[in-house]
């Protein structure tokens, strides 16, 4: 893979534009070049060079949105939006609302005020189901697989809505090979280990054909190994099936190996976005997160 | 998981019948155990020529309730005290509408009705319930308090102002004078089941007289597990589960958790008002002890003994405990069921039969042997 050097590059390239809270509407051309391996290389131009900009296909927007819980705010007038195919990852310290965020995304919070549109559609008061049959999917922090049941069967449970017969079987098959679990697939869920138990959950929640991805600290927890893996993962599901991401993680190295552009949130909103280099380098933000509060 | 048994020309029929009766959600997926069902199913056929199948109608039809409970608490998660609401609901609606409409026709009615409506007021208290965002705990608490009211309430319908059409409540004294059981049509074939006598021609032993309510139930009873094997290794059936096991990651891989409660909710009130139909048939009567609190518990017991995500379980535990009760009768049989609980409760939460199966199966689980011990790596959280 040689994405780093091409997201170094085209990060290099695209800096400037980057500090806009709004990627999708940066109006630059500075292409990525031909380098880079995604679906669309003509179409790239937002910071980290990932996103289909040219379309300005904005896949997720939220407008103006608060959570507060009692008398906490968690999240505060969030204006966050997502392009189609982008893979973004959002930091911040502790308590800035990262997961409240991700949770009014998919519905498992209700928010106290603003709006949440998805696809061109406003879904703030759609059903979690319907959120996901809508094409949202999310992995849980702690990793949620049913621990009872073995991986074939963890497996089959999304895929049965999709597909009957010998497609079925198929695509379980293909979920759990892509998890790394080929040979596990009798075994009971709960004895994998928590990294593969991760790996099962982010195969389980790819396998609905998701337009968009929300990972809360999908390597909280793992080896180095187990976290190249799962980089790798990401971007393969991001360039090849052109799935686009929101992940939460602390861990700025991981961070930087997938990102196409990075959201910082701090008490409850958006407080930088950008590529990874500029977020890092911010001083800003290395006061209220990366060198400060760590 | 298909079957290589079959024989003959419909093999690949029963191959298809057997691949949707087994599944992880059912013990018994060999050959082995369909031939024990086989020998178990005729020893219950033949148990009338030996034993006293009029009493013994009893334990099947309670079996009914047990698995009801089964399906609700030990497939879908909720842990409901009211089945015996559903049975009783559905036993009084039978018997008011067949005392109203008293011949085959009618009764056959009245019996469709009650199943009919008790599975309605299971889906009217399960939409509430479950719609209304009440935690599954609650659930337990609300469906106990509907049965205490549903005592309380009919143990006070005596007076004549509680009379349906020809049909008296009758209050604490329950309702008598139900129609005998007369499935058919009115004038064109019909049979009465209860308080009659099936004679059958047994080679050895002659001519010998049966109770054909007691095959009318042993047949539901068979039709019911079958059924709710299917039920529990469909698709569906996988929902329910994957909803007992984690409501947030079900509703978040895309099903509608609510719904699917309400309909095995629903599917459970109805299976114990058939319960509730045949019981109130059986005895030609029905009386607010079926809301009380000690019988409330039973199904709890039956289903904690046999393994609660065992139907089987649920089977044969019932028609075990209830045999015993019966035997022992009085407060001493209510005592040992309650020291029964608490030992499968501290003992073997699992059940019976599920612990069985294990030992059948020698490790029912495979444990993964191939992964070390996961290096435990930094966590970049402060």
């Amino acid at each position: 893979m040689s994405s780093e050097a091409e997201r170094s590059e085209a990060s290099g390239q695209a800096s400037g534009e980057t500090a806009s809270s709004e990627p999708e509407r940066s109006e630059g051309s500075k292409n990525a070049s031909g380098t880079d391996t995604t679906m669309d290389p003509n179409v790239r131009e937002t910071p980290a060079g990932k996103a289909t900009g040219d379309r300005t296909d904005t896949l997720l927007q939220t407008d103006d949105l608060v959570k507060r819980f009692g008398g906490f705010t968690a999240t505060d007038s969030v204006d966050f939006s997502v392009d189609e195919g982008e893979l973004r990852c959002l930091i911040g310290p502790n308590g800035a609302g990262k997961s409240t965020l991700l949770k009014l995304i998919v519905g498992t919070l209700e928010p106290s005020g603003g709006r949440i549109y998805y696809d061109g559609q406003e879904i703030t008061d759609m059903e979690p189901n319907e959120r996901v049959r809508s094409g949202i999917s999310m992995k849980f922090q702690v990793p949620s697989v049913y621990g009872e049941l073995s991986v074939r069967e963890n497996a089959r449970l999304p895929v049965q809505q999709l597909a009957d017969g010998a497609e079925r079987r198929r695509r379980v098959d293909e979920a759990i090979e892509n998890a790394g679990l080929a040979g596990y697939e009798d075994v009971q869920a709960s004895a994998l280990s928590h990294g593969q138990q991760q790996q099962l959950e982010i195969g389980m929640a790819a396998s609905l054909d998701p337009d968009l991805l929300l990972l809360d600290e999908p390597v909280a927890g793992l080896s180095v190994d187990e976290r190249t893996e799962i980089a790798e993962r990401i971007r393969r599901l991001n360039r090849e099936e052109g799935i686009a991401f929101i992940v939460i993680e602390h861990d700025t190295d991981f961070v930087g190996e997938i990102a196409d552009s990075v959201t910082v949130l701090h008490r409850g909103d958006v407080f930088r976005e950008g590529s990874i280099e500029e977020i890092e380098s911010d001083p800003e933000v290395r006061r209220i997160y990366l060198g400060g509060e760590q | 998981m298909a079957a290589e048994s079959a024989t003959g020309a419909d093999r690949g029929a029963l191959a298809r019948i057997r691949g949707r009766l087994e599944g992880p959600n059912t013990v018994g997926n060999s050959t082995g155990f369909w031939i024990g069902f086989a020998v178990a199913v005729l020893a219950l056929v033949a148990y009338p020529l030996v034993g006293n199948g009029e009493s013994f109608s009893l334990f099947l039809v309670l079996a009914l309730l047990g698995l009801s409970l089964s399906l609700v608490w030990g497939y879908s998660g909720v842990l409901s005290f009211g089945q015996v609401v559903f049975f009783g609901v559905g036993g009084y609606t039978f018997g008011v509408v067949s005392i109203n409409l008293p011949d085959p026709t009618g009764i056959t009615a009245a019996a469709l009705t009650g199943v009919v409506v008790g599975g309605i007021t299971a889906a009217l208290l399960g939409y509430f319930m479950f719609y209304g965002g009440v935690r599954d705990v609650y659930v337990t608490i609300i469906t106990l308090v509907s049965t205490m009211v549903l005592q309380t309430f009919m143990a006070q319908t005596a007076g004549s102002e509680w009379t349906i059409g020809e049909a008296a409540l009758g209050g604490f004294n329950g309702m008598p004078a139900i129609p005998l059981l007369e499935l058919g049509i009115t004038g064109v074939v019909s049979y009465q089941f209860v308080f009659n006598t099936l004679e059958l021609f047994v080679p050895g032993l002659g001519t010998v007289e049966v109770d054909p309510f007691y095959y009318l139930a042993l047949a539901a009873l068979v039709a019911a597990y079958l059924g709710l094997r299917v039920l529990v290794n469909s698709d569906f059936g996988r929902v329910m589960v994957a909803v007992r096991e984690d409501q947030d990651r079900t509703q978040m891989f895309g099903y509608d958790v609510k719904r699917v409660k309400l309909l095995t909710f629903t599917v459970g009130g109805a299976l114990a008002a058939l319960s509730g139909v045949l019981y109130a048939a059986r005895n030609v009567y029905i009386d607010p002890q079926v809301f009380a609190l000690w019988f409330a518990t039973l199904p709890v017991i039956w289903v904690s003994v046999g393994g609660r995500k065992s139907l089987l379980g649920a089977v044969i535990a019932t028609i075990g405990i209830e045999y015993f009760r019966l035997s022992v009768q009085g407060e001493m049989a209510l005592v040992v069921l309650g020291a029964l609980l608490l030992v499968f409760i501290l003992a073997l939460p699992g059940g019976i039969v599920p612990w069985i199966a294990g030992k059948i199966s020698g490790s029912a689980v495979p444990v993964s042997e191939l992964d070390d011990a996961d290096a435990p790596a930094e966590v970049s959280e402060s």
